[in-house]
């Protein structure tokens, strides 16, 4: 094979096969198999009875419709019961179902027995176009550009670019606010801020009542809301809040726990109350074991230790559940001593 | 050409057969008598059920023969065995024991429910032992078991404090290390009230300061409730959400699917 650079670009390339040992055609076309004749090909009982049975299932489709307008009126849901809705959503249910279902086995068992089965082949065609269509398609164009004067007219070209490049910027105003940024209602902020506060009140969910320390004995779990969070509507962000300040409250007998010493005030005789929601994605980790005083999250099966400063001790989670340190009142009821120190739930930009 | 006719006759005389035959009818035998054996152990179980009043002393003998070896002569509990029994009252004795979870099979992650090993008033009398050394949670009122409290609050309460264990249709769950908390699909309503005063095993105490007798009472009927209800959908496969319904529809939608597949492309004959 002979180079020649001076006609390169117009000569076609012509790969070289260097010592490889070139077959012409090593698969060889076998053709299509000699085509068989069906039982229903030969067999004109055989072709009846195919028949039949297509025109069978296509009626029993229609029975099964017409079935299903009746079934609606035959098991209506008036008296609200659950057995009602049942029979309603299954004879409904059943009676479409088989309405399509026969329309579908008919037309495969119609084709499969009785349309012409003869093997065709449909040679591609070369997906390069014609040299007229390419010529004609760049006239086109060319065309085109000269009457409308894209190209000319560079005062309306410019003015276009700057129309369509403007149009994206509304966009970057409004996704701008989910980008982190400082300031008030910064995403930062409202994430490391929950409802909880000092003096604030410890309350069952959902019913807000006040929580004694003296309720709360051995081996107890309370779910625990903000005092504040049940007084609010849910038109008022309530579930938002919600999401951020639930907190699971136990208790078990004060050796158990292990406590860093400027940590130890934050528990109070043994009742420990930690944020609910899970550091790995969020989900509110509440499956307490009382005797390993282990807290399961049921959606990835990251555990927690609740004696030991909630640490993870098995699972995905990379950071121990933040602690809520709380006291009691005057009058012996569960306050908070302050919001909590570290920001709660899945780790963010600001902190890993 | 004789030797040969030997051989084979000595071969056919063995069928292939014969090996399964000969395990079938051991395996048989020894059915039989373990059958046999088993329903003469039940006849002889049944002579010794006595029906007795409920006492404490009764209850004291039967505690001293089953139950003593682990929880100790005095309700102490033994280190490694049992636990304390100080406290724990008639309610949590009759939790354990008429869900056939006392007494313990083997030390495991948790004790598993099984057949009731006592009769009621055998259970009876040893709760009314236990109470009397040292007194704990009682057996609830009519009341709070009569299942006519509110349905709705009821499952709101259950939904908050309790289906993150026992799954939102109580149909119960996994937790760590091979424990579960068992399903509540057909709890009696004391044994549900008892297990939210008792916390047995690992289940957290749920006490009257929390949630109140007219709260658990709402709870004991949304889960009537919920055990007599039908299920709207059809077949729950067990209530257990994507666990079930995707194996059912991984195994039985899309090998349906492979099967219309294969039939659509297949040759008629």
């Amino acid at each position: 094979m002979e180079h020649d650079d001076s006609k390169g670009a117009l000569k076609e390339y012509v790969p070289s096969s260097g010592l490889a040992v070139s077959i012409d055609d090593p698969v060889q076309n076998p053709g299509l198999p000699p085509h068989r004749e069906r039982l229903t090909d030969v067999d004109p009982k055989a072709a009846k009875r195919a028949e039949r049975t297509i025109y069978t299932l296509f009626y029993i489709s229609v029975a099964a419709s017409i079935w299903a307008v009746a079934a609606y009126m035959l098991f209506p849901i008036e008296d609200q019961e659950l057995t009602s809705i049942r029979q309603n959503n299954l004879f409904i249910g059943l009676g479409i179902a088989f309405a399509l279902l026969a329309i579908g086995i008919g037309a495969i068992h119609w084709s499969k027995t009785l349309m012409s089965d003869k093997e065709h082949v449909e040679e591609r065609h070369t997906t390069r176009g014609s040299e007229e269509t390419r010529e004609a398609v760049v006239e086109a164009f060319r065309t085109a550009n000269e009457e409308s004067g894209f190209g000319r007219r560079k005062m309306i070209r410019n003015s276009l670019f700057a129309a369509v490049i403007a149009s994206v910027l509304p966009g970057i105003t409004l996704f701008r606010g989910l980008a982190p940024h400082d300031g008030e209602n910064s995403p930062v902020d409202l994430l490391k801020q929950t409802m909880w506060k000092e003096g604030e009140h410890l309350t069952r969910d959902p019913s807000g009542t006040r929580i004694k320390a003296s309720d709360v004995t051995l081996g107890s779990a309370f779910h625990v809301i903000p005092e504040s969070l049940a007084k609010m509507g849910h038109d008022e962000g309530m579930l938002n809040e919600k999401a951020k300040a639930m907190v699971l409250m136990v208790r078990m007998s004060p050796e158990q726990l292990t406590e860093r010493e400027e940590r130890k005030d934050w528990s109070y005789d043994g009742i420990v109350a930690y944020s609910k929601v899970c550091t790995h994605v969020g989900c509110p980790v509440a499956l307490y074991e009382q005797q390993t005083h282990h807290l399961l999250c049921p959606c990835h099966q990251s555990q927690f230790d609740v004696s030991d400063e909630a640490k993870v001790v098995f699972g995905p989670a990379s950071r121990p559940l933040p602690q809520l340190p709380i006291t009691v009142d005057a009058e012996g009821y569960l306050i908070a001593q302050s919001d909590f120190h570290e920001p709660v739930g899945p780790s963010f930009w600001e902190i890993r | 050409m004789a030797r040969e006719k030997l051989k084979r006759r000595a071969r056919g005389r063995r069928s292939p057969f014969a090996a399964a035959i000969l395990i079938g009818v051991g395996l048989l035998a020894t059915g039989g008598i373990y059958a046999g054996a088993s329903a003469a152990v039940a006849a002889t179980d049944d002579a010794t059920t006595i029906t007795t009043q409920a006492s404490a002393e009764e209850g004291e003998t039967l505690f001293q023969a089953n139950c003593a070896t682990c929880h100790g002569m005095d309700l102490e509990g033994r280190e490694g065995f049992g636990p304390s029994l100080n406290g724990v009252g008639e309610l949590a004795v009759h939790f354990q024991m008429s869900t056939g979870r006392m007494p313990m099979q083997m030390h495991g992650p948790q004790a598993d429910q099984k057949p009731v090993q006592f009769t009621d008033e055998q259970i009876e009398s040893i709760a009314t032992y236990v109470q009397s050394v040292a007194p704990g949670p009682e057996m609830p009122s009519t009341r709070v078991i009569d299942g006519e409290g509110d349905v709705s609050h009821g499952a709101e309460l259950f939904r908050i404090n309790c289906a993150m264990c026992h799954n939102v249709a109580a149909a119960g769950g996994a937790l760590t290390q091979g424990k579960f908390a068992p399903d509540i699909m057909d709890t009696t309503p004391e044994n549900i009230y008892a297990a939210m005063v008792t916390g047995p095993q690992n289940m957290p105490v749920f006490n009257n300061m929390n949630l109140t007798e007219d709260d658990k009472r709402d709870i004991i009927s949304a889960l009537l409730y919920q055990q007599e209800a039908q299920a709207p959908g059809g077949f729950t496969l067990g209530s257990l959400g994507p666990v079930s319904e995707g194996l059912f529809i991984w195994i039985f939608g899309i090998g349906g699917l492979i099967a219309v597949a294969v039939w659509i492309t297949a040759k008629s004959n």
